[in-house]
Formats: C-alpha cells, structure tokens, sequence
C-alpha cells in the first residue's frame, strides 16, 4: 500500500484493513464490484489490493464514460466534421478513444477540425464567437450529463443557433442491472459511485437491494472511503442484509442533487436503446435530447443515422467490463493493446480497467507477455 | 474524469449563475447553477467539475480532495481543467 501515511488518518486504514480480514476470515470467497471508474483507478494506484485478503475479489464495473462508448458514436462525430464542416469539441479523453476510421486525434493530424474543451460551457461560447457550427460530443454518466443540459438550456436562452449537441449520456443504474441478468455473473456486492450519487441520490440504488439481495455502499475515493465500504459490506454480507448504504455522506444526499435533476428532465429522455462497447444494446440505458429543444441536438438536426459498428473481434473488452475476465487475460492485453495505442476503450482512460491495470499492477504485470500465462 | 476539483469561492456574480473560485493561486469562473437549492458565500468549497460547482464541501475536506488529487497523479491534469475554462474570460457576456 502505498502513500497510507499521507491521508488524513493512518490509523483509519490500517484499522479497516484488520477488520477486513476479520471479516472475511473463513471459506467463503466475496466478489465485489466497484462500479465507477475513479474508484478502480484508485484501487489499483494505491494498491489497495494488497491490503485485502485473498478471498475479497474487486470486479470492475462499466463506470467509465469514455470505455463504454461504441465505435459508431465516434464516426457519427467525425461525420458532422467532414460533411457539415462543423467544429466538434470534445473533453479531452475523448481524443483518443478508438473508431472505425480512427481516433480523433488521428482525424486531426488529418485535417479535421476536432478541438478539445473543458466545459460544455465553452463549446457553447465557441459557438457564439464563430459563424461555423459547433456541436458539443456529450460524453458521461449522470455526473456530467446536468452540466451538458443546463448548457443547451442556456443556447435556447441565449438564442444560439449554430450550437447543437450529439449526446452520448448513459446512466449507471441499467448497467448495473445488464451486469446483474448477465447469467456469468457472480457478485456479493456492489460500491456504489461516488460523484453519479451526489446527483442521483442513493434511492435509485433500492433495486439492487430489495430485488436482487446485494448490498450497496456508496462510497467516497480516498483509501479508507474505499476500505471502509468493504468494511460494510462485508458486515451485510456476515448479517445476511441486503441494504443501500451511504459511507460518502460528506458529498452525497439521499435524495441527491435536485437542481441536477430538475434539468435533467427538463433536457432529456430515455432513448429506447443504446448501444454500449463491450456491453451491447441495453434498453432505456441513454439519454437523448428531447423534442422541443431539436433545433440543438445534432442527432435531429443532421439526420445522423444510427450507426453500428462491432467492436474488434480478438478484444475481450465485454468480459473484461463484465468482471467475467481480468484485464490481463484478454488476448490483446499488453500486446496488440496498449495505452499508447489502444484497441479497446478499456485501455484509454485511466479509470478504464485494462489502462489501470497496465499501469498499476503489481509485480510488473505490464510488460510481462500475455503468453506467459499458459506457458 | 470522475474526479471533481475543490475550489474555493472568492466572488459571486456578475450574474446569478456565476461565481468566480480559487484552486492553487487559479482563479477561473464557474457555473454555480446547481447549487440553486443552496445558499453559496465567499469562502464556501465546492466540487467543480466541467466547469459546474456540483455540492459544497467542508474545509477539510477540500483539503483531503486536494491531496487525494495529488496522490492520483491527477492533480496536474485537474489545474489544466481548470485553467482551461474560458467561457467569460474575454470580457464579453458569459455563457
């Protein structure tokens, strides 16, 4: 573990840490889902792994915005940039996310006009300084998606009508759920996101309880947030309770964030499907934008077409999501596939498992040769 | 991209939806629309992210954001978010 004597108290993890292994002391083997990106990236960067005993298994969960987003997504972008001749902005982990005809990043050294920002905010502002189109690639969970519709709320105040927005926002809960029906699928528990909570609240969670038996904690990031969930859910676990519980309190309501929510709804609806790389099409799994604010979704106003593109075969990127195979066991992991030059979208962001994993694994995972394995 | 930035409020205004925070001797305006339901004052943190203040935060916390930040290797990429909001930096009407 490293880095344990630098957080506000030491003490605090070590002392969690102890009662995991008390906890979990015995036969039985606990499978644990982080769902949220940030939350593996900090597992694996403060190798909290090695504090928990061996029969306490993290599975990593769909949580990362820019590793579930489909080839198609990308191509439909590049599209309204080649054939519209609008600017599309980006943030900027999008830049290397692979599509069919390439990154954007690749389109740029291309020729096309691709920029990063910051905040949707700044899309918009682009857009009134520019007389070109401007169209804003939506990425994220529920955690971003308030600030992308407050933006477009502004654009109809403000009258902007070279701005649009190609929205690609999914929400967490049907993942969970498609991870929960996936029949390969064994979990003991779930931690809860951090950030997609002090939006949605922790009540969108009760499903996962009262429907399928497993405890939720939300939790916050830092090392003994993480260990302290595990703590209580290990304690459901040891009780038999199946609850929704909230160790994150100090950023996260019940009830969540209702300003967020109201703009949510005021913006958005479900779309029936969506499709989601490695995962598949998941039913009411996205958000689009809604009919009476066409004039700024660039999905309506383009006429983009649906646009499917399979995922690269060898890439076991859905296993992977699924928590059905670790990174390293993916036939590309560490060969064909690497965070310089990424085949699947897990090992773009370093809240993606494989990129995380790369990086962080002990014992030097990274280089070793995928081959090893089955020598 | 999970991860939020702390910040500190420094000014409110010039319109309601605005307020200008402080991370690291940066000072950049932000979005405080979702924070509606709560009354913000100068000196108040929040937890910015993508240039939209998401819940208030305690000191201490704000601090512990910071370190966490730093232990993540993400803290230079979070003063580069930050540094990259531009919407009113130009002196025309912000977005």
């Amino acid at each position: 573990m490293k880095y344990v004597d630098e957080f506000r108290d030491p003490q605090l993890i070590h002392d969690a840490a102890a009662e995991i292994h008390r906890l979990a002391d015995g036969e039985r083997h606990f499978r644990i889902m982080e769902v949220c990106g940030g939350h593996t990236h900090a597992f694996y960067r403060f190798a909290l792994g090695d504090l928990l005993p061996p029969n306490v298994e993290l599975i990593h969960g769909p949580g990362c915005p820019v590793c579930v987003l489909p080839m198609g997504r990308i191509d439909a972008g590049i599209s309204l940039a080649v054939e519209h001749d609008a600017i599309i902005t980006v943030f900027g982990d999008v830049m290397r996310v692979p599509g069919r005809g390439g990154s954007p990043l690749q389109h740029v050294a291309r020729g096309v006009d691709v920029r990063v920002v910051y905040s949707p905010l700044d899309a918009l502002d682009l857009a009134r300084r520019e007389s070109r189109h401007v169209v804003f690639f939506a990425i994220g969970f529920e955690t971003t998606a308030p600030s992308t519709a407050l933006t477009i709320l502004r654009a109809r105040d403000l009258g902007v009508a070279n701005f649009s927005v190609l929205s690609n926002h999914v929400t967490i809960v049907p993942a969970i759920k498609a991870v929960l029906d996936s029949p390969d699928m064994r979990l003991d528990g779930f931690i809860g996101p951090g950030h997609v909570s002090t939006v949605i609240g922790c009540r969108p969670y009760e499903f996962i309880a009262s429907h399928y038996r497993k405890p939720v904690v939300v939790s916050g990031f830092e090392p003994a947030d993480l260990l302290q969930s595990i703590v209580m859910l290990l304690r459901q676990l040891r009780d038999g309770r199946a609850e929704v519980e909230n160790q994150y309190g100090r950023a996260v309501s019940t009830d969540g964030n209702l300003p967020a929510l109201r703009a949510l709804q005021e913006v958005f609806e479900l779309r029936t499907f969506f499709e989601w790389r490695g995962l598949g099409f998941i039913s009411q799994s996205a958000l689009q934008i809604k009919p009476a604010l066409a004039r700024w979704d660039a999905e309506r106003r383009f006429n983009l077409p649906a646009l499917t593109v399979a995922d690269p075969v060898a890439a076991q990127c859905g296993e992977v999501l699924k928590g059905v195979l670790k990174p390293h066991q993916c036939k590309l992991f560490g060969r064909e596939c690497t965070p310089e030059r990424p085949i699947g979208a897990l090992m773009v962001s370093s809240e993606g498992a494989c990129a995380a994993y790369y990086n962080h694994a002990p014992n030097g995972a990274a280089p070793q040769p995928a081959h090893m394995e089955w020598r | 991209m999970c991860l939020a930035i702390p910040g500190q409020v420094v000014s409110l205004g010039p319109e309601p939806h605005l307020a200008v925070v402080e991370v690291s001797k940066v000072r950049r305006k932000i979005n405080i629309d979702l924070l509606k339901d709560t009354p913000v004052a100068i000196g108040d943190w929040v937890l910015i992210h993508v240039g939209f203040a998401m819940t208030k935060i305690s000191d201490r916390d704000a601090e512990e954001q910071l370190r966490l930040l730093r232990m993540l290797g993400e803290d230079e990429d979070a003063m580069r978010e930050l540094e990259g909001y531009r919407f009113g930096r130009d002196g025309s009407e912000p977005s």
